[in-house]
């Protein structure tokens, strides 16, 4: 049903919390090998309570691999395209990391815990190959690689809510800003938080031991319930990203598309000194790209998906690759790769669906800023 | 609101209310369950002569496209505009307001094929024992 879903021949991953999932009546899909609830009680009812409270999500599929080492900033700026030197001790920022060719290995969010070491979360689905990509590139370098995906678990918290709500269980995490991260004891375990998400509103997210994993869930969903927070599933998480104008790995970027095609440009620091990928990418900036990840808005009753043709000037320019209703706009919107990178805000597009031409706007990304975060924030 | 032990199902789970020639028709509850928010309905133009099995009318959810067809061959004289401009009726009240289109069925013995509501729920019992939607 969600686009982004593969069969695959493993037998389905089960995250810690995969009970209490089943238990609040979640309905539970194949994500990437990863059994996970698409939906509790509505996708639309978790989207809103995720704009306008606070939404919790359990992410425990996502990766973790900690860069310990004398050389272990050396090796991050080789591998990513963001500029890892800019952030110290309690920050993160998000990145890219770039192969040879100018596709993306994966997008994910570094954390610095200490000068010589750092947290890299990573995509589930592509953990592994990542870890495999890390050990390739860190080869001669004095760096140590440990993948804790299997250790940990993770729980997100989002909404203009969050905060109160992880006030009672981390009261410290109320000083981080945002993309500012941090480690710490929860229940006597050592622990991360960073203030970062995939909702576009305010937000917390939980690293911990998958130990104690379920009782930070029923801890933060107790404690949130009184404040109107909803458990949410991926379909929420997908509306909301959407909205926000995140990209989905997989869907939005793959090895094939660049950082600069994804309209991602502020990703890339060329001026931080050499790293994988640099090459292309420069020229990329400089040449400019035939293709460009470019946000499209239905302007009558409809639901895009992915795959449906946006043609430009009766012609078609490109297909959505994410797309969906968005709950907050009450329209279709979606984001597909248009060998027209000139298109201006405001163009007349028009979306195939179901054989039919629906008319169309060319819009900015993100479709929706919430009120709550900051611009630029 | 009809009752559901008034109406014929399909194993796609359309409902159909008929008196004479005239049809109501609709998704079960349990579809609308299955199908979860619904947040887009194209009906059927009205006029359009359909046969029984055609894929005549299109519901939408945020993740999914689900066809809704023809419980009998016919011709469509109307179509559910609340659910076009609220399309969340069909979950609020699939055998109420939530209601898609009227057929004039120009062969009503064709309802006859369509199982009736207990064998509708014996089927969903059946299915659910083999694990499929």
């Amino acid at each position: 049903m969600i686009c982004s879903l593969m069969t695959t021949t493993m037998a389905p991953r089960r995250t810690a919390l995969y009970q209490s999932h089943k238990l609040l009546g979640g309905r539970i899909v194949d994500f990437h090998g990863w059994e996970l609830p698409v939906q509790f009680e509505s996708i639309l009812k978790e989207h809103e309570a995720t704009r306008n409270r606070c939404g919790l999500f359990d992410v425990s599929h996502m990766g973790q691999v900690f860069v310990n080492g004398p050389d272990a900033l050396a090796f991050l700026q080789k591998v990513n395209a963001n500029d890892i030197s800019r952030i110290g001790p309690g920050k993160a920022v998000y990145s890219h990391l770039p192969n040879a060719k100018g596709g993306v290995v994966d997008d994910v969010i570094v954390s610095c815990l200490e000068r010589d070491r750092y947290l890299v979360v990573v995509n589930a689905a592509t953990a592994d190959k990542d870890f495999a990509w890390f050990q390739k590139n860190a080869q001669g370098m004095d760096v140590s690689l440990e993948n804790k995906s299997d250790f940990f678990g993770m729980v997100a918290v989002q909404g203009p809510k969050a905060a109160e709500i992880v006030m009672f269980l981390a009261p410290k995490a109320l000083a981080l800003p945002r993309f500012g991260a941090m480690e710490l004891m929860i229940y006597g375990l050592p622990s991360f938080i960073t203030r970062t998400g995939y909702t576009g509103e305010d937000g917390f997210e939980f690293i911990v031991s998958n130990q104690i994993v379920v009782r930070v869930w029923e801890d933060l969903l107790a404690q949130g319930r009184s404040l109107g927070a909803q458990p949410c599933g991926l379909g929420a998480r997908d509306t909301l990203r959407l909205e926000a104008g995140y990209l989905l790995y997989g869907e939005d970027i793959d090895d094939e598309h660049s950082t600069y095609e994804a309209n991602y440009g502020w990703v890339v620091k060329l001026d931080k000194g050499d790293f994988i990928g640099r090459d292309v990418l420069a020229r990329q900036k400089k040449e400019g790209v035939r293709r460009k990840l470019t946000g499209v808005r239905l302007l009558e009753r409809g639901v895009p998906r992915h795959g449906a043709a946006v043609l430009v000037d009766g012609r078609e320019a490109g297909k959505l690759c994410s797309a969906t209703y968005s709950p907050t706009l009450s329209a279709g919107i979606g984001v597909g790769y248009l060998d027209r990178p000139d298109l201006a805000a405001g163009t007349k597009v028009s979306v195939v669906l179901h054989g039919r031409e629906v008319p169309a706007e060319i819009v900015k990304v993100p479709f929706y800023q919430s009120p709550h975060l900051k611009k630029g924030a | 609101m009809l009752d559901p032990k008034s109406l014929k199902f399909m194993k796609s789970h359309e409902w159909l209310h008929l008196e004479g020639d005239a049809g109501t028709v609709g998704i079960s509850d349990h579809a609308q369950k299955e199908i979860t928010d619904v947040v887009f309905v194209e009906p059927p133009k009205v006029g359009r002569k359909v046969k029984q099995g055609e894929a005549c009318c299109v519901v939408e959810s945020v993740k999914a496209a689900f066809d809704i067809y023809a419980p009998v061959s016919g011709e469509i004289v109307a179509a559910n505009a609340d659910v076009v401009k609220d399309p969340a009726l069909v979950n609020g009240g699939p055998y109420g307001k939530g209601w898609l289109f009227k057929i004039k069925a120009s062969s009503p013995a064709e309802a006859s094929k369509l199982m009736d509501n207990a064998a509708y729920e014996q089927f969903l019992l059946a299915e659910a024992a083999h694990g499929s939607h």
